[in-house]
């Protein structure tokens, strides 16, 4: 398998199947977060979080367990409803929406413990994310109408190039459940963005890799983005992925922003290092 | 000879009832997760409206099918919508016994709209197929047909289309599917239509092959092919199809050659001896616990 080589600085051309709308990359934020915040029976998870994420930024949102990092993209993701607060996705309002339609919106994500339809294959997983974009109803899938072949192979060459992200074309028979862990992972990732999202959301992508698997899945976040011209959004513990590709850092601790900055601001940060390393003694 | 070819096809016929009726338990057990013990009453109005229509409308056995396929799926959608739905969140006993209410206050309207006593239901399709000394009633043949139609364009759904696409992400992980964009709530009410479009076929079947009807019809081939979904494995749409058929024929070999009063309790000890040898079910996947 020839391993794709990741030139810096310069853009990847969009895919042929071009999902992805034109969009207007400086204009306006595509996240913007006020006073988001969330009570579980009378505990805050998560107070008072402002944050605003560029069209196409890496933002990183880090912070030690239990901080509210979880709990925060499933507030964005309308898995919890918010007991306070705005969140604004392309400047539309997502108050009250589903799940469902969140997605819609544009905000897909990938989960901490992996949940993919493991007895599907690794094609349909990708073709579910694409659910949205193939048009055709259930009687010509029966029948085999014409529509329904054009709709699927359609379907199938968008789901095969955001497979050769990974390199993963070959496995796309496989059943999702039998990929080996580094595998699921990314097929996670493949699926989030078949669902053509303009903000991707990444619960802890690297957990469990390598060294040298977590450098490549650097690598293919920023082509993700270069490609895509995507917003990418990443929970990560693994603090050379966040400081090597994150724009913008938010620290969180017990539910609330401890700070926000640029990998070196964060890096310098007294706050941030009691945070995670507790105080310093005086003296 | 001719005798044991008789009972084998009216087993058959009888067992692929039972198969259309376990594809609508077996769905909505593999998507929704529960189990709908009101689909047998479903039957039961299925069975009234296809009467009604041919009785007091003189409509023709056809259009008074797709009649109550029509009504019967509509009423499949409210009745999750209605009961099912609030639920959602809910603990499995809960919606089990909220199924279980359903099922009796259809059996009570129904005795309301119809009244208790027994209608003599006119076959849709009337006569017999002699063939040397069997006779096969049209019936029959026309059961057995719709069976296999049903099978084979439902497994095409499941696998090929869009919507069972949905259906099995659904039922692998609600919570991934919703935030991949698909409307379960949604999936899960089309479920209970094609359910409920399949019990409505089912009653038509039924009460043609027996040709009588009252409330309670529903219930106990409700009862049997729930056995027959779990006898083929719960979830599996082959297994339900596997399932019927084997009950049904079971069913009516225990009547015609051991008793045709033990012929329930001969049934479900199979159920019982297969269930014990696997657990699953025929077709059903046995998954251990990951500790």
């Amino acid at each position: 398998m020839a391993k794709k080589v990741f030139e810096k600085g310069k853009m990847v051309p969009v895919p042929s199947h071009s999902i992805i709308p034109e969009r207007d990359l400086y204009k306006s934020p595509i996240l913007e977060c006020s006073h988001l915040g969330i009570d579980f029976g009378g505990l805050a998870a998560v107070k008072d979080f402002n944050i605003t994420v560029g069209r196409t930024e890496i933002a990183g949102l880090i912070g030690p367990n239990g901080a509210g990092k979880t709990t925060v993209f499933n507030l964005l993701t309308k898995v919890y409803h918010p007991t306070r607060g705005t969140i604004l996705v392309d400047g539309m309002d997502t108050a009250g929406k589903t799940p469902a339609q969140v997605n819609r919106m544009g905000i897909a994500r990938t989960f901490q413990n992996i949940r993919l339809f493991n007895n599907l294959s690794v094609e349909d997983n990708v073709k579910i994310g694409l659910h949205n974009q193939t048009r055709y109803n259930a009687l010509s899938g029966i029948l085999r109408l014409p529509n329904y072949w054009k709709q699927e192979k359609m379907a199938h060459e968008s789901a095969m190039e955001l497979l050769s992200i990974f390199d993963m074309q070959d496995l796309a028979g496989h059943k999702a459940g039998s990929l080996p862990y580094g595998a699921q992972r990314r097929l996670e990732i493949v699926r989030a963005l078949a669902t053509n999202p303009s903000l991707l959301l990444l619960d802890e992508p690297a957990a469990g890799m390598n060294p040298s698997e977590t450098v490549e899945l650097m690598e293919n976040i920023v082509k993700i983005r270069d490609t895509f011209h995507i917003a990418i959004m990443l929970i990560e513990h693994d603090m050379n992925l966040v400081m090597g590709i994150c724009e913008g850092i938010c620290v969180l601790n017990f539910g609330q922003i401890i700070a926000k900055g640029t990998a070196e601001e964060i890096q310098n940060n007294p706050v941030v290092i009691e945070a995670y390393l507790g105080k310093q003694k005086e003296g | 000879m001719t005798e044991f070819l008789n009972y084998l096809i009216s087993g058959i016929s009888l067992g692929s009832v039972y198969a259309i009726i376990a594809l609508g338990y077996t769905m909505v057990y593999g998507i929704a997760k529960m189990l709908n013990f009101a689909h047998g009453d479903v039957i039961m109005v299925g069975g009234y409206v296809s009467f009604c229509a041919v009785f007091y409308l003189d409509l023709p056995g056809w259009l008074a099918t797709i009649l109550a396929i029509i009504v019967c799926t509509v009423l499949g959608v409210v009745i999750e919508g209605l009961a099912y739905k609030p639920l959602r969140q809910a603990g499995t006993l809960a919606v089990l016994i909220t199924a279980i209410g359903v099922s009796y206050f259809l059996q009570n309207a129904a005795q309301l709209i119809w009244g208790t006593s027994t209608k003599s239901y006119a076959s849709v399709m009337p006569g017999n197929l002699s063939l040397g000394g069997v006779t096969i009633p049209y019936i029959s043949i026309l059961t057995i047909a719709a069976c296999l139609i049903i099978m084979v364009v439902l497994t095409q759904f499941i696998n090929r289309s869009k919507l069972g696409k949905a259906m099995r992400a659904c039922s692998e992980d609600k919570g991934a599917a919703q935030l991949m964009g698909i409307h379960v709530n949604r999936t899960i009410s089309m479920t209970f239509a094609i359910g409920s479009a399949l019990a409505a076929i089912a009653g038509v079947l039924l009460c043609s092959s027996y040709t009588t009807l009252n409330p309670t019809t529903g219930s106990m081939p409700g009862i049997k092919a729930f056995t027959a979904a779990v006898f083929g494995g719960i979830g599996s749409i082959p297994g339900a199809f596997l399932g019927g058929i084997l009950l049904g024929v079971i069913e009516s070999m225990a009547k015609a050659y051991l008793s045709s009063a033990l012929a329930n309790s001969i049934v479900f000890a199979v159920l019982i001896i297969v269930l014990l040898v696997r657990p699953a079910g025929l077709l059903g996947k046995y998954v251990p616990e990951k500790v």
